[in-house]
């Protein structure tokens, strides 16, 4: 906030005194006194790292079984830097079809054990064999009999 | 390469610019001018200079691919060859930890002067999960400031995050240094020196860019062996090489 800014001060003696102001601290700023430099084009372009010069391996390597990660990791490394696509394209599954499929099996008792009511818990847990299957007879209201 | 430096010595008492191509192989010295090929067919003055600053051999390598048509991209560079390691950008170094202090690691690379390490740049590291490292402990990660400005930073994950090999070096094995030209050819592709070594028995080897290299087999009588036929390696020609690979092997 300026002085400038003062309430009771016209908008045009304001904008007024805005440029004196703006006047005043441009010629404050200092700048170079010297003709416009060309720019030089080169074509050189300077690099301090070897990695450009030559194809060097991955630095950390394994013979004979030694390290089984490390003989990954070259594998892995070395086939970057040539890169040389995977002619399989086989995306290496963590978990095998077959175990997804015995997952699935079981998610759905044990997801569906949520949404059952407390009373209804005790029959789960006589179907123990390894299957969770929901209850189906669902207990209704018996009319006493006289 | 006492007929490589008369040539040399012949050149420089002309001491006019040579181009590139023609000295392609030979030795250089500092102080020479290069001219590169664009410079020769086309008379233009850029203003740059190439002048050579190492002795060493002259190098080049061809930009692959070739997608553009101009041919831009060509690598010059002298061969030289050095004890004393200067810091770069991605390198892949062996550190040795030397001080703890707060937030980062201090790690001696062979430099001017120790890098930093974050304890927060190692995979899987939060604030409350820290990396085990101690004091004494070995370290493979690679820059990623490293200028003559500032102090040198090191990590051990890449950018994605992951470690790829980088972080803590195991227990064992045995560090010793040897020069950074010995290094480069090491890690030259189709190297024959590693896969003789390879046949020999079960290894393990790190190599950083800073000189430094660790063995690891299962024996120290091994370990030891795999030290000397490294350091050995860069005074001795293929044939000494194979007759002493030859006589570890029967051993």
């Amino acid at each position: 906030m300026t002085w400038f800014m003062q309430r009771g001060l016209d908008s045009e003696t304001k904008k007024q005194l805005e440029e004196e102001e703006k006047k005043i601290i441009s010629e404050e700023h200092w700048y170079l006194d010297l003709p416009e430099l060309k720019e030089k084009e080169s074509f050189i372009i300077e690099e301090q790292s070897f990695l450009l010069c030559e194809d060097l391996l991955y630095g950390r390597m394994s013979f004979r079984g030694f390290n089984p990660e490390v003989e990954k990791l070259m594998i892995q490394m070395n086939s970057k830097n040539k890169a040389e696509e995977v002619e399989d394209e086989t995306v290496e599954l963590d978990v095998s079809d077959e175990e997804m499929a015995r997952r699935y099996e079981t998610l759905v008792g044990t997801i569906g054990k949520k949404f059952v009511k407390k009373r209804d818990r005790a029959n789960y847990e006589e179907d123990e064999n390894g299957d969770v299957q929901p209850v189906k007879t669902k207990k209704m209201f018996l009319k006493p009999q006289d | 390469m006492t007929e490589a430096a008369a040539v040399a010595a012949e050149s420089l008492a002309g001491s006019k610019a040579r181009a590139a191509r023609t000295v392609l192989g030979q030795v250089v010295l500092p102080g020479e001018e290069l001219l590169l090929p664009e410079q020769e067919d086309v008379v233009r003055r850029c203003g740059d200079r190439l002048l050579v600053t190492k002795c060493g051999r002259l190098r080049h390598k061809e930009p692959s691919g070739g997608s553009s048509g101009s041919g831009g991209g060509g690598v010059y560079w002298v061969d030289s060859q050095q004890k004393r390691y200067v810091p770069v950008k991605g390198d892949h170094v062996i550190g040795i930890v030397t001080a703890k202090s707060g937030d980062i690691f201090k790690v001696d690379v062979g430099g001017s002067e120790p890098a930093s390490l974050s304890y927060l740049a190692f995979e899987g590291a939060t604030k409350r999960n820290r990396p085990n490292v101690q004091v004494g402990d070995l370290i493979y990660g690679q820059f990623v400031v490293a200028n003559k400005d500032m102090e040198p930073e090191m990590v051990c994950i890449d950018s994605c995050g992951r470690a790829n090999g980088m972080g803590v070096i195991g227990q064992d094995g045995l560090l010793f240094k040897v020069t950074l030209g010995l290094i480069r050819k090491l890690l030259a592709p189709n190297c024959e020196i590693l896969q003789e070594l390879g046949k020999l028995y079960p290894l393990e080897i790190v190599f950083g860019m800073n000189g430094r290299i660790w063995v690891k087999a299962k024996t120290i009588q091994q370990t030891l062996i795999l030290a000397n036929v490294l350091e050995a390696c860069e005074h001795m020609t293929a044939d000494q090489r194979k007759q002493i690979f030859s006589r570890l092997a029967e051993s």
